[in-house]
């Protein structure tokens, strides 16, 4: 009886794996095997995370997270449903608005601050949890390429994590068609998709973070530690160093002039874009609010000229691409130097 | 032919020479032997014969592929159980072993049946379906022997395959490392520090000490290097000491009698060659009981306990 429920997993494990053995030989099973070694390994990691209990924990917390923000989004909606109602962007204002009078972020805001727990759950243990294993020398002792099994991990994550913010998103969305019957239309769709895409990207970042750490540093416990450190440090303290270092190389006198102003202000927002976290923030705003047409700072010349209207999605996906492209950037840095480290690490000890 | 050749096979961890112009010559169909103590630099061998650590300096032919080269073609021939194995503990050992299979893409068809006739040969058929987080070391090192041969490979690297095994065990692992030399006609190298076990079961041994090989061959040219014109042979005899040791100088041949530390009736007697068919003749003709008899250096013990004692010297010479 008690080898019944481990069984059961096992026997799920099975299923998945055939399932993608299936997909990927196109119905026939047999005599099709994958090419890239790195394949094999991401299947296996995949088929791990999705039966692992972080990844039920994960779904579990941001799942309920996510739709107490939406419920308390939606009744802030509903009570202005009367000129809401019909407007466009409506759908998408639920995830990225936050009652003025609740405490709970929006959804965008919080996948913003949680993601990055994600992207470190399927990350930090990522190689040392193979050297713990003492299954590294055996792995990279198979015909594959020694970076197939850094690849096939990476891979593996982002797939685990574009699973978990689907399914979520799927949830929320669920939540707010059937409570409220608020329709999206097709451009309320594009925009969910593209900021599903920006999100996993910068999931992937501190993913590809967590496997630096898991590379770097031998123990898992220690790696987890310092992937968390830097994204708390990031996440709280961000604004008040980027706030010193303005201060020191574009000061601000006693009495400063507007152009002062503007400088430091400009130097501070620049400094800031170096983080992932702005640079998602950023692009979440123009994605998921089809009237934010800047982020940047606005002169009042240039608040006259904007024009109070909403964006089609083509426009606010233009806006919003300098971001993407930054943080596409940034993530392949990350698992660039990831990739190195381990490229150049000894197998044994 | 061999299927395993290095030549001057050199690595350097900083000052380290932890492997030293080693040249190795292994065939298939054999089983040879890589014997040294703790940090003689075994491990690291194995580690430059599978393209998982560059040499510092020589080369390597692995299987007819240069492992710095060509890892793949190597990896793909040759069956690897390193030292300390590990398995992930959340997979069943049969799990553990398809993973094996799929990175070797191997077709999905033959997988099962392969993996099931492994799992058989080792002894693990029982608990094939439990997670390894329940195995002991033992029944991990067997699985690992398993994972080995998963490929089917023409060159099995075994890095000390019988360290955490029970004896009954011992036994059957090292009869199928006989087969897998003699019914696959694969080329064995086993690690090892474990003698008796190696001279069972090696053809050929190399004894490995500070990264240089100080003796290579079969058991019995070994011991007839080492002997040379003289040999040593251990008696046990009945009596009081005073009265033995003239009697054992007085046997014709024998230069030097010495008196164990440990147990004082047996007797250490270096002579010449002849002694072997003599000793115990001359001894009884002389009236003195003997109830042991045995010639030191045939057993690969004694080969390897005589390097190591010189290695030590020179280690204390240097301390003095
Ligand atoms: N990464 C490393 N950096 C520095 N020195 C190393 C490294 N790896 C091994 N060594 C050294 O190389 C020498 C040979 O080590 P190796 O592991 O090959 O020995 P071994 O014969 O396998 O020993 P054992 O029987 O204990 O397994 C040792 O002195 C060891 O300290
Ligand atoms: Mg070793």
């Amino acid at each position: 009886m008690a080898a019944r429920p481990e069984a059961r997993l096992g026997g799920l494990r099975e299923t998945v794996s055939a399932a993608l053995a299936r997909l990927r030989s196109g119905g026939d099973v047999g005599d099709r095997v994958p090419s890239g070694g790195w394949r094999v390994v991401a299947d296996k990691e995949f088929g791990d995370h999705v039966l692992s209990v972080r990844l039920f924990i994960l779904v579990a917390v941001l799942g309920l997270a996510a739709v107490g923000a939406i419920y308390s989004t939606s009744t802030f909606v509903r009570s202005n449903a009367q000129q809401a109602a019909g407007a466009p962007g409506l759908f998408v204002l639920l995830f990225s608005a936050q009652s003025p009078s609740s405490q709970i972020p929006s959804f965008a805001t919080l996948i913003g601050l949680l993601g990055p727990l994600l992207g470190i759950a399927f990350g930090f243990d990522a190689i040392n949890g193979e050297r713990a294993e003492r299954t590294l020398p055996r792995l990279v002792a198979q015909p594959i390429h020694r970076d197939d099994v850094i690849n096939g991990k990476f891979a593996a994550g982002l797939a685990a994590i574009g699973l978990v913010l689907v399914a979520i998103t799927v949830l929320v969305s669920g939540v707010a068609f059937f409570e409220l019957g608020i329709v999206p239309g097709p451009d309320d769709v594009a925009r969910v998709v593209a900021w599903l895409a920006a999100t996993i990207v910068y999931v992937g970042f501190w993913l590809a973070f967590a496997m630096l750490c898991s590379v770097a540093l031998r123990r898992a416990a220690t790696s987890a530690l310092a992937a968390i450190s830097v994204w708390l440090v990031l996440t709280l303290f961000a604004s008040l160093l980027t706030g010193i270092a303005a201060g020191i190389l574009a000061p601000l006198p006693a009495n400063p002039t507007l152009d002062q102003q503007v400088a430091n202000a400009q130097l501070q927002l620049d400094l800031a874009r170096i983080s992932p976290g702005e640079l998602y923030g950023e692009a979440t705003a123009y994605l998921l609010n089809p009237s934010v047409q800047s982020v940047g700072i606005i002169m009042p010349s240039q608040q006259a000229a904007a024009l109070p209207s909403i964006l089609p999605f083509e426009q606010s996906l233009l806006l919003s691409w300098p971001q993407g492209v930054a943080l596409v950037a940034l993530t392949v840095v990350c698992f660039g130097a990831a990739y190195v480290a381990f490229m150049r690490q000894e197998i044994r000890a | 032919m061999s299927v395993i050749r290095t030549r001057a096979l050199t690595k350097t961890y900083g000052s380290l020479v932890a492997v030293d112009h080693l040249n190795l010559d292994v065939r298939p169909g054999e089983v040879f032997g890589l014997l040294g103590p703790n940090g003689a630099g075994k491990t690291t061998t194995i580690l430059m014969l599978l393209g998982l650590s560059e040499p510092t300096e020589g080369h390597a032919e692995v299987a007819g592929f240069d492992p710095t080269r060509d890892p793949l073609e190597v990896k793909r021939r040759v069956g690897y159980l390193p030292d300390q194995v590990g398995f992930y503990g959340n997979l069943t050992g049969r799990q553990n072993l398809r993973y094996t299979a799929r990175l070797n893409r191997l077709n999905e068809r033959e997988i099962e049946g392969r993996i099931g006739g492994l799992l058989d040969q080792v002894g693990l058929a029982d608990v094939a379906d439990r997670t390894v987080d329940t195995y002991s070391r033992g029944m991990l090192q067997r699985l690992g022997l398993a994972d080995a041969l998963v490929k089917d490979p023409s060159v099995v690297i075994l890095d000390e395959p019988t360290t955490a095994i029970d004896p009954a065990g011992v036994v059957e692992v090292l009869a199928s490392i006989r087969s897998i030399a003699r019914d696959r006609g694969a080329a064995v190298l086993l690690s090892s520090h474990l003698l008796h076990q190696v001279q069972q079961v090696c053809d050929r041994v190399a004894i490995f000490v500070a990264g240089k090989v100080v003796a290579q061959g079969t058991m019995r040219r070994l011991a007839e290097q080492m002997a040379g014109d003289t040999l040593q042979i251990e008696v046990g005899l009945e009596g009081p000491a005073d009265a033995l040791e003239p009697a054992l100088r007085a046997v014709p041949g024998v230069h030097e009698a010495v008196r164990d530390e440990h147990d004082p009736r047996v007797w250490r007697v270096t002579g010449s060659r002849a002694l072997q068919q003599r000793l115990a003749g001359e001894l009884v003709s002389r009236g003195v009981a003997v109830w042991h008899l045995r010639r030191v250096g045939d057993d690969l013990d004694e080969i390897y306990m005589r390097y190591f004692a010189n290695n030590k010297e020179v280690g204390d010479g240097r301390a003095a």
